[in-house]
């Protein structure tokens, strides 16, 4: 079964759409590989600068954010945008229902901690790495200085999207 | 226990439950657009699966960007248009012949209540107005619909909005859920399926109905959904007279899609709006809304009517009727979308595209255009517009643009004075 995990990259915010994920005037594009420079371009966070292209983001594997990620638009193109930056899991308090489901669909990874989990994941500080451990559904992410682990769980239809490689792949195999 | 009409209507379309909790349902109606469907259709090519379940139950229009402003968004027009003709899909809708596929597909008679809906498009939940069970999903979900004719969900919960009072004068469905969409916040809403209940709800027309469920999603809901009526079988009847002896009778037999009474609700909640003023948003989230009053003042460069929210006949008639005999102010740019050819040529028949027309109006033919900021309309930086749209995060209509949801009459109100207004200013 395919890997999940790597080094993380944290986005303190609540409420990110996805319009703010992938901007519609990429939504005409028709191969995912196109919308790679673009992942959250227009994200603006308030009170601080965030950089669409830091060195973090760019070699994140696993985003962690806060609560309602991926709420607005339908585009499955917020997906692939994470998809062909290579980023595999995104963690959160909680996602919009179509965005997960897209996750899911793609076989990859949205992970819903409580609130008190994600304020440790945020206080590790330098150079965070996660590591997700599928079937015992916990994960451990790492720094420097400290480690953290966190049960999740996952509804068990979305493991076996993830076991399949996606819902297209078990769809064709079931219906 | 009873159940709810959503219930209900899973049960009836039950295909699977591969595990407990998870229900695989047969779709009604798989309705397409081109900006989210092309890329599906290129995956089946690729996978040697192209194919369609059933060319009958898939609807396809060109939509969001129409005519295509450059060559890409032609491109993803012609890749649709190919494999509607590939597959003999009938109800497929081009230039000319097409509109906001939310508003398009009802008036064809499309959906009728009881029906499990699917589109690539958050706003599908517009078509819950018809007593259906209809919902947005990303492109996967869009392909293996097409493909295999199922789409899977969760079990469904609900949750009722019953809304009671009498509505004011220049109060309409937009600002009840925008109310609704402050109490609830962005995602009170989510995983849920908001049931909207009460005597203003069946006393609405379809087109606020429908106004109603389409932002459903703002709060993060998986649908909206109305219980289906006589309202609904006088809407639908053109397309089931041939089922129905008459449109009583054909309520009688929608009343099969009503929740019970002892039906589980995950929360219900009460809205008199008896005292609602209109309302209107600030800031980048569809929750953040306020009374007009307390937005009164705040400048505006553009105005858009149209959209699957607001772009119906009622809505340019709403509209007008604030319009009629007065001129737009001289520093704002004013478009008016009808959202359909039919809503377009009935507005022309009427003379309401005339007295927009005279106040300043520019009128531009059905499409989402600028309401997802991809055409028609897109704002430039530190711009903000008055729009009957849905959605005003950040940067939607334009990079570095500002939307202020609100009414038909509350935009046509901020057109004349180039500020936010208080429609009721205009109406006697
Ligand atoms: S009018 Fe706007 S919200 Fe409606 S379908 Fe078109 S882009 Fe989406």
């Amino acid at each position: 079964m395919k890997q999940f995990g790597g080094p993380a990259a944290f986005i303190n915010r609540n409420d990110i759409n996805t319009d703010e994920i992938i901007p519609a005037k990429y939504l005409t594009e028709i191969t995912k590989k196109a919308l790679q420079p673009h992942l959250l371009e227009d994200l603006h966070l308030e009170g601080g600068q965030f950089d669409p292209h830091s060195t973090e983001l760019r070699e994140a594997r696993v985003l962690v954010t806060r609560s309602n990620f991926g709420c607005g638009s339908s585009r499955e193109h917020a997906v692939w945008a994470l998809e062909v930056n290579d980023i595999n899991v995104v963690i959160g308090e909680s996602f919009a229902r179509i965005f997960r489901q897209n996750m899911f669909n793609c076989g990859i990874l949205a992970v819903e901690l409580s609130k008190a989990d994600l304020d440790q994941l945020f206080a590790l500080k330098d150079k965070v790495t996660v590591a997700v451990d599928l079937e015992g559904e916990k994960l451990t992410a790492t720094s420097n200085d400290a480690t953290v682990e966190c049960a999740f769980t996952l509804n068990p239809f979305d493991k076996k999207l993830i076991g399949a490689g996606g819902w297209l792949a078990y769809a064709d195999a079931n219906y | 226990m009873g159940q709810t009409i959503t219930e209900k209507i899973f049960a009836a379309h039950l295909r699977d439950t591969p595990t407990p909790g998870n229900m695989v349902l047969d779709i009604d109606v798989i309705m397409c657009h081109e900006i989210t469907t092309p890329i599906a259709i290129m995956d089946l090519m690729e996978k040697g699966l192209d194919q369609v379940c059933d060319p009958t139950r898939i609807k396809a229009v060109i939509d969001h960007v129409t005519p295509p402003k450059d060559s890409k968004t032609a491109t993803q027009a012609k890749i649709m248009r190919d494999w509607a003709k590939r597959h003999s899909i009938k109800d497929f809708f081009d230039i000319g012949r097409n509109g906001v596929c939310h508003a398009l597909f009802p008036e064809k008679g499309f959906i009728r209540p009881g029906n499990t809906v699917i589109m690539g498009d958050s706003h599908t939940c517009t078509h819950g107005a018809f007593g259906a069970f209809a919902a947005g999903v990303g492109t996967t979900d869009l392909e293996v619909g097409i493909f295999k004719g199922v789409c899977a969900f969760r079990a469904p919960k609900s949750l009722k909005i019953e809304v009671t009072g009498t509505l004011p004068k220049g109060v309409v469905a937009k600002d009840i859920i925008l109310n609704i969409i402050k109490k609830l916040t962005v995602n009170g809403g989510t995983d849920l399926v908001i049931e909207f209940c009460g005597p203003v709800i069946d006393a609405m027309n379809m087109s606020s109905r429908m106004t109603l469920c389409n932002m459903a999603v703002e709060a993060g809901a998986t649908s909206g959904v109305c219980r289906p009526d006589l309202v609904t079988a006088q809407y639908l009847w053109p397309f089931i007279k041939d089922e129905y002896q008459s449109p009583e009778q054909a309520a009688e037999a929608f009343s099969r899609w009503h929740s019970d009474e002892d039906a589980h609700y995950e929360r219900v909640l009460t809205l008199d709006v008896s005292t609602l003023a209109p309302q209107v948003t600030y800031g980048f989230k569809p929750d953040n809304v306020k009374d007009v009053g307390e937005m009164e003042g705040t400048k505006i460069d553009q105005v858009y009517i149209g959209s699957c929210t607001n772009g119906r006949i009622e809505d340019i008639r709403e509209a007008a009727a604030v319009l009629r005999g007065k001129v737009i102010a001289n520093d704002v740019r004013g478009i008016l979308t009808p959202a359909t050819p039919a809503i377009f040529s009935q507005a022309m028949e009427e003379g309401l595209l005339k007295i927009f027309m005279d106040s300043g109006f520019c009128v531009l033919n059905p499409t989402c255009g600028a309401c997802l900021g991809m055409s028609s309309g897109v704002l430039a930086e530190g711009e903000a517009c008055a729009s009957t749209t849905n959605r005003n995060f950040n940067g939607r209509m334009g990079k570095g643009g500002m939307v202020h949801l609100m009414s038909p009459a509350s935009a046509a109100a901020a057109a004349i004075t180039g500020a936010i207004t208080d429609p009721r200013r205009f109406l006697d």
